[in-house]
Formats: C-alpha cells, sequence, structure tokens
C-alpha cells in the first residue's frame, strides 16, 4: 500500500514462527492482565503458573525432539506415569532412609523412561515400524502395564522428601521452573551446538539426503527416542512429585497439549525445523491462556475447545506463510 | 486354494483360531451361541468405526477425531430429537445421525484436503474441538430417556434364543447396519472409480495428481463419509447402551486404528483389505471381552493389545526389510 518499504524488523518478526508466537504470547499476556488485572497479575498467580507448566513443556520438550525428525511420540504420557508407578511403588513397598530411597525411586524412574526409549526407537530404527504405530502400541503397553502394576487405583503415601521436587523453591524459584529452564537450555544447544543435532535436524529435513551422507541414521533415531523417554520419566516425576501420588492415568491431556505446543512452537512435523525457543514461548502462551481462562470461570472442556481450535488456527497460518 | 503366510490376514486368523481353542480347553462353556452372538454385539460399533478407518488409511491419512464426531452426534441428535421431533422413525434418526457426522467429518475435509494440513495435527486438533464444544455448550449430562426411535432400535433383536440354563441370548439387529456398512464400503472401494482413486492417492499422492485425479475432492469425500460412518455408528452405540452418554466412545479411537491396522491395512496408504479389518476387529474385540476366559485379568488387555499392534505389524515390516537387504 505504501511506496516506502516495510520496517524490516517488524516484517522479519512477522515472518518467523517464533517471532509471531511472541506477539502471540505478548497479547495473550496483555489481554489476561487487561480482563483481570489483580488476580491474574497478582505474585501468587504468578508463582502457581510456574509450578504449573514445567511438567507438560517438558513432554513438550519430548515431542519436539521427535518431530524434528519427522517422527512423533505418542507414548509419552504412558512412560511418563509407568516410570511414576515404578517409582512410587519403590517408595512405599521398600524400606529404607529417607533420602536414598528417594533417590533410588528417581534412578529407577530415569532407568524406565531410558528403557521404553530404547524399545521406541529399536522399533523404529531396526524394524522400521512407521513412528505412529510403534510408539501407539508401544504406549498401549506403558499405560497399560501401569495399570496392571497397580489394578488402576493411585499409589500413594510418598515419603515427603518427593514432594520437594515439585513443590519447592530454590533460590527465590520454583524447582520445577528451574528443572525445565535447564532441559530447554541443554536440548538447544544440544540442537545447535553438537554434531548429533546437526544430523538429528540434517536427517528429518530430508531422510534420503542423510543416508546417502553416510549418517547412522538408525543409531541416531535410536538416540532420540530414548532421549524422550528419559525426558517423558523426568515429566512423570514432577506428576508424581505435584500430585503427591502416582496413577496409571495421570495427565492424560497432556499427549494432545504436547503435540499442540510443538506445532504452536513452530516445529514442522514432518521433520527438519523447529526452534526450542519456539517451544518456550508456546508453553508460555498455552499458560497465559490457561490461567487467564481459569479466572474468567471457563470450564476444563471449553478449554479443550479453544486449545484444538488454536492448534488449527496455528497450523493453518504457519502452513500458508511458506518459510523463506 | 494356497495360504499366504506372510500376510496378516493369515495371521490374525491364526492367533483368533488359537485363541479360541485355548479358551475352549479352558473353559468348555466358551464354544457357545451366547458367546458368538455377545462377540458380535461388541464388534457392531467397532465394525463400522473400522471401516471408516481404512477407508482413511488406504488414502494415506489418519483420522483420530472419528470417536468425538460419534459422540456429538449421538449427544447433539438425542437431544434435537427430544425436543422437536419425538415421532422420528429409528432409520430417519440414523440417518440423521449419518449427516450430522458427515457435516462434521467435512470440517476435517476442508482442514485437510482444502487447507493441506497434516491430517494427525488437524484430526487430534477437532477431536477436542468437537468434544469441547459438546461438553461446553451441548451439554455435558447423560441423556437416559431416549427419543422413541432410537428407543424402538435399541429393542430390535435379529434372533433371540435360550440357552441351556434358560437365560436369554439374543443378537441386536445392528449387526445388518454393520454389515450394510462393511458390503457399501466394499463396493465403492472396488467396483467404483472413486474407490481406485482412493487407493491411487494413497500409493502415491503425486502420481495420482499427475495423472489427472482430483485428488482434494476424493480427499475431502473420504473424510465426510468416514464422518458419516463414525455418526451412524455413534447413534447405534447410544440406541444400544439405551443412554446418550457424551463421555462415552472418545479414548476408542486408538483401538480401533489397532484392529484395522492388525488388519493389515498401511499406515503410508495405497494398501488395506475388509477382510482384514473384520478380522482385526474381531481379535480386538475378543481380547476386551473374552481375555479373562484364558486367565488373564482383564487389567491385561492394553498390554496384550498394544502387543499385538507391535507383533502384528512388526513382524511383517522386519520380514520386508530382510526380505529388501536379501535382494540388495
Amino acid at each position: 500500500m505504501t511506496p516506502l518499504p516495510a520496517p524490516r524488523p517488524l516484517s522479519r518478526l512477522i515472518g518467523s514462527p517464533e517471532g509471531r508466537l511472541g506477539i502471540i504470547a505478548v497479547t495473550v499476556f496483555v489481554v489476561m492482565a487487561a480482563l483481570s488485572p489483580d488476580r491474574f497479575l497478582s505474585a501468587a498467580n504468578m508463582t502457581s503458573m510456574a509450578f504449573q507448566f514445567p511438567e507438560f513443556a517438558i513432554l513438550a520438550l519430548a515431542m519436539t525432539v521427535t518431530m524434528l525428525t519427522g517422527g512423533i511420540d505418542l507414548s509419552v504420557v504412558g512412560i511418563a506415569n509407568l516410570s511414576a508407578i515404578v517409582a512410587a511403588m519403590i517408595m512405599t513397598r521398600l524400606t529404607g532412609d529417607g533420602t536414598g530411597l528417594v533417590l533410588l525411586a528417581l534412578a529407577a524412574s530415569l532407568g524406565v523412561g531410558l528403557l521404553a526409549g530404547l524399545l521406541n526407537g529399536v522399533l523404529i530404527a531396526a524394524l522400521g515400524l512407521p513412528p505412529i504405530l510403534a510408539t501407539l502400541g508401544s504406549g498401549l503397553i506403558f499405560t497399560g502395564l501401569a495399570v496392571a502394576l497397580t489394578g488402576g487405583s493411585a499409589v500413594m503415601g510418598l515419603p515427603p522428601a518427593m514432594a520437594w521436587i515439585g513443590n519447592s523453591t530454590t533460590l527465590g524459584i520454583p524447582t520445577p521452573l528451574i528443572l525445565f529452564a535447564l532441559l530447554a537450555l541443554g536440548i538447544s544447544l544440544m540442537l545447535t551446538r553438537t554434531a548429533f543435532g546437526v544430523t538429528l535436524r540434517m536427517y528429518g529435513a530430508n531422510p534420503l539426503a542423510a543416508r546417502f551422507a553416510a549418517i547412522d541414521v538408525g543409531g541416531m533415531l535410536v538416540r532420540v527416542y530414548v532421549l524422550s523417554g528419559a525426558l517423558a520419566a523426568v515429566a512423570g516425576m514432577l506428576v508424581m512429585s505435584r500430585a503427591n501420588s502416582a496413577k496409571a492415568d495421570y495427565g492424560s491431556s497432556y499427549l494432545l497439549l504436547a503435540v499442540l505446543i510443538a506445532v504452536l512452537g513452530g516445529v514442522n512435523p514432518y521433520g527438519g525445523y523447529g526452534r526450542i525457543i519456539g517451544v518456550v514461548l508456546a508453553v508460555l502462551s498455552m499458560q497465559f491462556l490457561s490461567s487467564g481462562l481459569n479466572m474468567l470461570g471457563v470450564s476444563n472442556f471449553a478449554r479443550e475447545l479453544i486449545w484444538g481450535s488454536l492448534l488449527i488456527f496455528v497450523m493453518i497460518v504457519n502452513t500458508r506463510r511458506p518459510r523463506a | 486354494m494356497t495360504i499366504d503366510w506372510t500376510r496378516n490376514e493369515t495371521l490374525v486368523a491364526l492367533v483368533i483360531l488359537a485363541f479360541g481353542a485355548l479358551a475352549a480347553l479352558s473353559d468348555p462353556g466358551f464354544l457357545s451361541i451366547a458367546t458368538l452372538t455377545d462377540l458380535l454385539r461388541g464388534g457392531i460399533v467397532l465394525g463400522i468405526f473400522a471401516t471408516g478407518v481404512l477407508v482413511v488409511l488406504i488414502s494415506g491419512g489418519i483420522d483420530v477425531s472419528f470417536t468425538a464426531v460419534a459422540a456429538f452426534t449421538m449427544y447433539a441428535t438425542a437431544m434435537v430429537l427430544n425436543a422437536v421431533a419425538p415421532w422420528m422413525p429409528w432409520w430417519a434418526a440414523l440417518m440423521l445421525g449419518a449427516a450430522l457426522g458427515a457435516a462434521l467429518g467435512a470440517i476435517n475435509g476442508v482442514l485437510i484436503a482444502g487447507l493441506g494440513l497434516p491430517t494427525l495435527i488437524v484430526t487430534l486438533g477437532t477431536l477436542s474441538v468437537f468434544r469441547g464444544f459438546m461438553l461446553t455448550f451441548v451439554g455435558q449430562r447423560q441423556i437416559t430417556t431416549l427419543p422413541p426411535g432410537m428407543r424402538e432400535f435399541g429393542r430390535m433383536m435379529l434372533v433371540r434364543g435360550e440357552n441351556p440354563d434358560g437365560s436369554i441370548w439374543s443378537l441386536h439387529a445392528g449387526i445388518l447396519v454393520t454389515a450394510g456398512v462393511i458390503a457399501l464400503t466394499w463396493f465403492i472401494l472396488h467396483r467404483t472409480l472413486l474407490g481406485r482413486q482412493v487407493f491411487a492417492i494413497g500409493g502415491s499422492e503425486e502420481s495420482a495428481r499427475r495423472i489427472g485425479i482430483p485428488v482434494r475432492r476424493v480427499q475431502f469425500l473420504v473424510y465426510v463419509y468416514v464422518g458419516a460412518l463414525a455418526g451412524l455408528a455413534g447413534m447405534i452405540h447410544a440406541s444400544m447402551a439405551r443412554v446418550a452418554n457424551p463421555f462415552d466412545l472418545v479414548g476408542l479411537e486408538l483401538s480401533v486404528i489397532a484392529a484395522v491396522v492388525l488388519g493389515g491395512a498401511r499406515l503410508a496408504g495405497g494398501y488395506g483389505t475388509l477382510t482384514g479389518t473384520v478380522l482385526g476387529v474381531a481379535l480386538i474385540v475378543l481380547v476386551r471381552n473374552s481375555l479373562i476366559v484364558l486367565g488373564i485379568p482383564s487389567t491385561w488387555q492394553s498390554v496384550a493389545i498394544g502387543l499385538l499392534i507391535l507383533i502384528g505389524t512388526g513382524l511383517p515390516a522386519w520380514q520386508a526389510r530382510r526380505a529388501a537387504r536379501r535382494a540388495a
């Protein structure tokens, strides 16, 4: 419309998915703050948000890593619950001193996550199963084992030390938030600064070219799904710590949420493109939206409706503007 | 007749036979007409869902939103019929359900065929949109008094008889609808141009486009068809359960996809058979209803289904990979 060239920084901001997302995050924050200023902006709300989002944000990180290779991990919630249940059973069935037992349980749950991820990786890399199918089947097995181990009821009576991870603050910052920040930073560095990260993104962008470039595709895929399993186990521990119990059907809505956040964060579900900063911004937008809607008295079901619509809306916007 | 041992259908049929033999050994009462009618009853709704999913998988897509379409349809239709048209006969109510399901399927169709978005992500999104919309704006309370048409259909039995112990067995007439849906789908897939186009698109979308197949239109019709079948299945589910519970059905989608994939349909598209799908549904229903007969507690059923998926799809994939390596 105007003969002058558009101001470059702004057009670049709108041109990248992360830039658009930054605008969405700020807009949601401002709108929610304007609609209920004294409650949304209160210190109590800020703290409670910081305790809430790390668990599903870590699942979204797991989803992001697998999506970057053009795959998907539908078993993350199953892995999270199974590993939490194994940890909870160790803590409630065995006797021992508090800290040692908690550490043993945490190690065991991380082990479950790694093994579960290894199973996914082997199914995908060695057998050549499509990731959707492999993780759909293994997810049923993990959830099924969690149900079979507990008979479907919650494992309760965890030692008090376990509650620390999900509910304490370190240096005034909620511990789950610190955990998420470290993981996000670590994965971001891994993706951009290591050979593994580069091969991973290269494979996602063009699997055939990666194969011809003599990249060890099988080994790379196994490591990706092992990493995803381990992240899922960490998320499971946070959920267990905050709920002070473990159950086979906790966080069942988190699978959709994790996919939603990854896609919202600009990760291309066909693989090859995605940045952790985008995922972090997407997590923040979702949490602002979620808390804000909660304060406005919107039901959980309406939130599901809004999340689904947002997912589709973002897909439409990201697909219609081809990335340069 | 020669038997092709590498086909999924053969494997699934063998597993079903083995399951039946073991079950009959551990409980002689298993081989009875009552068990058979129970299993058939369990396959009515699942069979319609699975037929729809088969068509989407053949076209190279995937749909996880069909359970939400079914729940939305049965709940909204029951509510509307109660309010404005309680006189509507059962067959018209079923058609209305299919029409509403087709309309919801058309939303998926527009997003996938029209805008070219990835099918898994879109249907994950619409799953929560349909469900969220229903629970927020339509209602959350069970409808225990169904409209008369649906009640009549719910009571409609094809055959009934008496067990040796005096209890009654019966087979619901819904099985005829399932059989009709399977026959119609067979006709569309194998006797119409549209059906050949669905296979062609699933095989290679780009090739299909280059030989002049209207890819977008065919894809759109596929999602409309799946929606219509889901709506129909929802109506039958509510009629048979004699209640429209908005929290029913959603969560079943992965089991249905599992049944179809077990039957040999390829997630990559282009291949799948109705025989395989029917066998896959039979196996899933058998595992869900009769695992206990083998002495395995029912809490293990999703482990069993998961293992069946991984073995049932992993084995052929592994064989194919080995064959390819030997050829190279």
